[in-house]
């Protein structure tokens, strides 16, 4: 029994409203927040929520609600990216193993245990040393972390594919192997893993602020979520808030993608939700 | 009743005589008007109506059905284990003089094991895997209080010997995974017996296991009635009930449709749903003609076909496969025969005999290791795959579970386009080639569109045999072509399949492990143990005359039969039954 | 007493493998980092002249070919030896012993937390009743789905800044490990809950239950002898990830409060690009790694018994 499924139905409702907002904001956050991330009224420093500034502003007087709002773009951005080169990447590896033969196989599977082996924050910080730190850093270290598991599924799902009734019967009808391996392997591999990237999505975005906020990604003047917490984080004391917001936005977005994530995956294993 | 029963029945004859006598014709459990219903609303569905029962000791009642009649929830509702989201109602519900419709969790699980035992289908899993059985065995009495816990290793050990599983010490301590089938199955049904109830609900016990073993276990369960424990045999094989059963209650969607004596409802059936699980029954139909297999006149009255070059030749083959740290195993060794057009060919052995494997030889989706496979008249096993591919449409497969031989994402017209495409029918065609193939094995252009997830069983099946004929084959496969498929369906699919073998002049290699199911559709048939063929023959010789001693196991299991045996007092002796199954043991070690 | 050998043999070499490749990982890494690796030890402000930049090179066997520079790195590595720091003018064995036990001290007590607390939360919300586990489940989504640094900054907020129970960063004092364990631990404790939940349902559905409950045992024992321990079973197939996100966590924790231990030093040796000693880190981590992996096969082992491999007949 998936979680999602003891979800009241009002969770799901709620989780589509808030994705379809933090998109709309992460394309056009001009519509939620006038002014720009990087405007700062030295006059109103640390000031807590009010009216005016419904998330407070930080110590260089910036708003923090209006940063926020542009910091969606950020987080959302570098953990669908990052997810979708790990989908591509791990693709080509798992499918890679479980197409070609015992030696081929071992070797790429082999690789995988071993990236598995490492935790993944010491594998980004290992493409952050190479990449230099910034965004794309990032992403690429989050994409790697996540491609090993992901290359497993696939292969897992590949040699199931393989041994099934159905690819059988197409060899046993002289189905040349490329056509089977297009026409029912790719498919029928791909498809639970498009569910699986997006339970793993949440994951991705998780990261990714994680790094930012070490240090290694987005750069400080940058609104990115990780980011701002690092600058808040300082002022813990004085001004809980410029730290508490972009969290609990952070936190709102991995929510929402886990809750929608995870309905896909139940619906997917045959259980409507 | 008192609690003070002899620690676990050391024998059956000492718990009796110690015990309140209990009078032989004793009424345990008492049901009227029983429904079972789940869910709530629209949505509801109603597993058992308006069912009436009585079980007593020394008794068997028999619940005859196909899968989903209700017949199991009928069981566990008796023990008050229908579930959390069921409903359960009935006019009067009494089990040993107490009703209980007014039961609580408290009362219930005083009558669960100690009045009313259960014993369920696949002890490898209905036990659990991770204790020694016996642990398992003791539960039943430490959760009773009849025993305490630190004293009940003699208890264990006394009923571990009454259900015959030899070297009882040893045994009481080993896994589930560690015993056979059948050892299994006894210490299932000798924890079934721990707290002496009076009767025991047994749910499909033999289903999972292999003809020899699944005679042995019948003959138990026949010795436990003998000795005064009242059964509710809960099954969808008529043979077995046969065997066993005093009562007969006919289960359909729910209701119980017709009941009485075994004798008289098996011979004289009322109701037509009696009648067509009856007639399903194979080598329980009439046969095509009286002297011969149906397929022994086609095959001699064939021509010159049959008189010609043989189809199918495979001669020595041998397969081996890798196991753990470089052993192998050999699941086929040796295997030569030869097959002719338009004749049906069975091949019978017991799970693990090398059927399959062989099968994929014949395909060619194995290579053989050694030996090779011939296919009218020319290479087949050894030519590459690039100039077998062309003509791979000359031999088709019949799985034994279409559902997963069906692409999930496909429809009906999709699956038998890929194999229309095969002979090369242009794309636009295909649809309109795909109908004569439905209506070939009766079904219609409304499933054209449905995916086979949408499909029953029996329909699933049908569309597997319509794509393999698509490629116009001479040679069919069947590999257990109707396991999986409830009597009635079964019946028809191999109606069908005669038929079809007839019309269009089809040799068939039908794989089976049931042999009543073999006797009706083939010629001549194979018998296959460990990889290889042991005896080979017209159907009717083996079975009136084997000379291999496994073929006449394998004949002298199948239920009916045993039942008979056991009812004339020729119980296979146990020594020897324990004998086969430390074998069993042994071979697996 | 050669076949009781062989598994050993075999486990042995698989963990070899597991370390040679982290390394080998790590030093193919570095390979691919642009610039001179003399600038990483000397830093930017280069003010070094050419003839010492030769000596630096020659000193590290920068001049030397790749393979030879990777197979002394792995003769190094497999005699124990770490090299120096680039920057902390110590070695890279001292440097990380040096800082391991607060790390060590974390997450052991992390662990604790996680597996008492999921252990805890799945018996007490797997009653008949439906809104605990509700409950339950929503506030493990909720903990999920929460990143581990905006925890921590959220519980120093509360705890140490606004109600000052506990301190800011670390001192010493006990009380000031509560934070940091909480922030590692809770999230851990959410996903195991939620695995060992699905566990005890899937096994509350097995026949073998039915059986049990058929025998009369009382629902509590049902759960206690039978149910739970199976529901151990899947959670023990997360260890890698447990471990994993142990030390990375440690990262992650370590910088929120100002903690001294390996996460933190491996970070420096990042921003540093002091490359022996992320070496090091990572060699340590792989062979963390491959230790527990071991302990959970002997774990695997005794929960369940058709993984053993002497007690007479293998599953077929």
């Amino acid at each position: 029994m998936s979680l999602a499924r003891r979800l009241p139905r009002p969770g799901l409702l709620i989780a589509a409203v808030v994705a379809i907002l933090m998109l709309v904001a992460a394309i056009h956050p001009a519509l939620f927040a006038g002014g720009g991330p990087a405007e700062g009224d030295l006059h109103a420093t640390l000031q807590g929520p009010s009216g005016r500034h419904w998330f407070g502003t930080d110590q260089l007087g910036r708003d923090v609600f209006t940063r926020a709002v542009h910091g969606t773009r950020y987080s959302l951005s570098i953990g669908a990216a990052a997810t979708g080169i790990g989908v591509v990447i791990a693709s080509g590896w798992g499918l890679a193993a479980a197409l070609s033969g015992r030696v081929g196989d071992t070797l790429l599977m082999r690789a995988a245990d071993i990236l598995l082996a490492l935790p993944a924050v010491l594998l980004a910080l290992m493409v952050v040393l190479i990449t230099g730190k910034g965004v794309f850093g990032v992403t690429l270290a989050v994409a790697v972390g996540t491609a090993p598991g992901f290359a497993r599924v696939i292969r897992g799902q590949a040699l199931v594919v393989r041994r099934s009734g159905y690819v059988n019967a197409a060899v046993g009808l002289g189905v040349r192997r490329p056509l089977i391996i297009v026409r029912h392997v790719l498919p029928n591999t791909l498809a639970p893993l498009l569910v699986l990237a997006t339970v793993t999505l949440g994951t991705s975005i998780s990261t990714g602020a994680a790094l930012s906020y070490l240090g290694l990604g987005a750069q400080p003047p940058t609104p990115e979520w990780g980011a701002m917490l690092t600058e808040g984080q300082g002022y813990l004391g004085q001004a809980w808030w410029i730290a508490l917001f972009p969290g609990l936005l952070l936190v709102a977005m991995v929510l929402t993608v886990t809750v929608l994530g995870r309905d896909a995956q139940a619906r997917s294993d045959g259980r409507t939700s | 009743m008192t609690a003070t029963a002899e620690p676990g029945g050391a024998t059956r004859a000492d718990t009796r005589d110690s015990d309140e006598p209990r009078p032989a014709s004793a009424v345990v459990l008492e049901v009227a008007g029983l429904d079972v219903r789940f869910g709530s609303g629209p949505g509801q569905v109603h597993a058992v109506r308006d069912v009436s029962l009585t079980l007593t000791a020394g008794r068997c009642v028999a619940l005859v059905g196909e899968s989903g009649s209700g017949k199991s929830t009928l069981g566990r509702a008796l023990l008050g284990l229908a579930g959390p989201n069921a409903t359960v109602t009935a006019r009067r519900l009494h089990i040993h003089g107490a009703d209980a419709l007014a039961f609580g969790p408290r009362d219930w699980r005083t009558v669960r094991g100690r009045r009313l035992g259960l014993v369920s289908q696949d002890a490898l899993v209905a036990l659990d895997p991770l204790r020694p059985i016996g642990r398992e065995i003791a539960e039943p009495m430490v959760a009773h209080r009849l025993v305490a816990r630190r004293d009940t290793g003699s208890a264990v050990r006394a009923l571990l010997e009454r259900v015959g599983v030899p070297d009882p010490e040893q045994r009481a301590r080993s896994y589930p995974h560690q015993l056979s089938g059948g050892l299994r199955q006894r210490a299932l049904i000798a924890s079934a017996l721990a707290a002496q109830p009076d009767v025991l609900i047994t749910d499909e016990p033999t289903t999972a296991l292999d003809a020899s073993v699944q005679a042995r276990i019948l003959a138990l369960l026949g010795q436990l009635k003998a000795d005064g424990t009242g059964l509710l045999l809960i099954s969808h094989d008529l043979a077995v009930v046969e065997a066993l059963a005093d009562e007969v209650a006919v289960m359909h969607e729910g209701s119980v449709v017709e009941a009485g004596p075994v004798a008289e409802v098996l011979t004289h059936p009322h109701h037509p749903y009696t009648v067509a699980l009856l007639d399903a029954v194979p080598g329980r139909r009439p046969r095509a003609s009286a002297g011969g297999p149906p397929g022994a006149p086609r095959a001699a009255g064939g021509g010159a076909d049959a008189d010609g070059d043989p189809l199918l030749v495979v001669t020595g083959a041998v397969k081996h496969f890798p196991v753990a740290r470089g052993a192998r195993r050999t699941a086929v060794d040796d295997v030569s025969f030869t097959l002719r057009a338009g004749e049906t060919l069975g091949l019978v052995g017991e799970s693990g005999s090398g059927k399959s494997t062989l099968a994929g030889l014949v395909l060619g989706l194995l290579a053989p290791d050694s030996g090779e496979v011939r296919l009218a008249g020319r290479p087949w096993s050894r030519r590459p795959e690039r100039e077998r591919r062309a003509e791979r449409h000359t031999l088709q497969l019949v799985p034994q579970d279409p559902l997963s031989a069906f692409d999930p994402r496909w429809t009906v017209a999709r699956i038998l386009g890929e194999a229309l495409a095969a002979v090369d029918v242009p794309r636009p065609d295909r649809r309109t080639d795909a109908l004569p193939l439905l209506e070939q094995v009766g079904l219609t252009d409304a499933h054209l569109d449905r995916r086979p997830s949408a499909l029953s069983g029996g329909q699933r099946q049908r569309v597997a045999i319509a794509r393999a004929l698509a490629t116009r084959p001479r040679l069919l496969v069947c590999d257990e072509p109707v396991s999986a498929l409830d009597v009635s369906t079964q019946a028809q699919i191999l109606a069908l399949l005669r038929e079809l073998a007839g019309s269009l002049g089809l040799a068939v290699l039908f794989i089976s492990h049931d042999l009543a199911v073999i006797r009706e559709i083939c010629a001549r048939v194979l018998v296959m143990k460990d990889g290889r063929i042991v005896e080979t023959g017209p159907v009717e010789r083996v079975f009136t005359d084997p000379h291999h001693p496994y073929t006449r196991e394998l004949l002298s299991a199948v239920p009916g039969e045993i039942g008979r045996a056991a009812r004339a007092g020729t119980v296979p002796s146990r020594p020897a039954e324990e004998r086969t199954e430390m074998t069993e043991m042994t071979e697996k070690n | 007493m050669r076949a009781a050998i062989r598994p050993v043999v075999a486990r042995l070499l698989g963990a070899v493998v597991v370390v040679w490749g982290a390394v080998t990982c790590s030093f193919g890494a570095l390979q691919l980092i642009p610039g001179d690796p003399v600038n990483a030890i000397v830093g930017t402000n280069a003010l070094v002249g050419p003839e010492q930049r030769e000596l630096l090179r020659e000193r590290y066997h920068f001049d030397q070919p790749l393979f030879i520079q990777y197979a002394d790195h792995l003769g190094r590595l497999a005699t124990g030896r770490l090299g120096d720091s680039y920057q902390l003018q110590q070695s890279v064995w001292t440097v990380i012993t040096n800082q391991l036990w607060p790390t060590v001290e974390l997450a052991l007590w992390a662990s604790l937390l996680a597996v008492v607390l999921s252990v805890a939360v799945t018996v007490l919300t797997s009653g008949r009743s439906r809104w605990p586990r509700r409950i339950s489940s929503l506030v493990e989504l909720l903990v999920v789905s929460t990143p581990a640094f905006w925890l921590g900054i959220l519980l120093l907020t509360v705890f140490s800044f606004h109600l000052g129970w506990l301190p800011v960063s670390d001192t010493g004092d006990p009380r000031s490990l509560v934070l940091p364990v909480v922030t590692l631990g809770l999230p851990i404790a959410a996903i195991l809950t939620q695995v060992l939940r699905e566990g005890l349902l899937t096994a509350l559905d097995a026949p073998f239950v039915l059986t049990a409950r058929a025998r009369g045992l009382a629902e509590h024992s049902v759960r206690s002898r039978h149910a739970l321990r199976h529901s151990t079973l899947p959670a023990l197939t997360l260890t890698g990830w447990f471990v994993g996100t142990l030390l990375g966590g440690a990262v992650i924790v370590e910088n929120v409060f100002a903690r001294p231990g390996v996460g933190r030093v491996a970070l420096q040796a990042v921003s540093d690009r002091d490359f022996p000693v992320v070496q090091g880190v990572v060699a340590l981590s792989a062979v963390v790694f491959v230790v527990v992996a071991a302990v959970v096969d002997g774990l695997y082992a005794v929960v369940d018994p058709r993984l053993r491999r002497r007690t007479g007949m293998v599953a077929a």
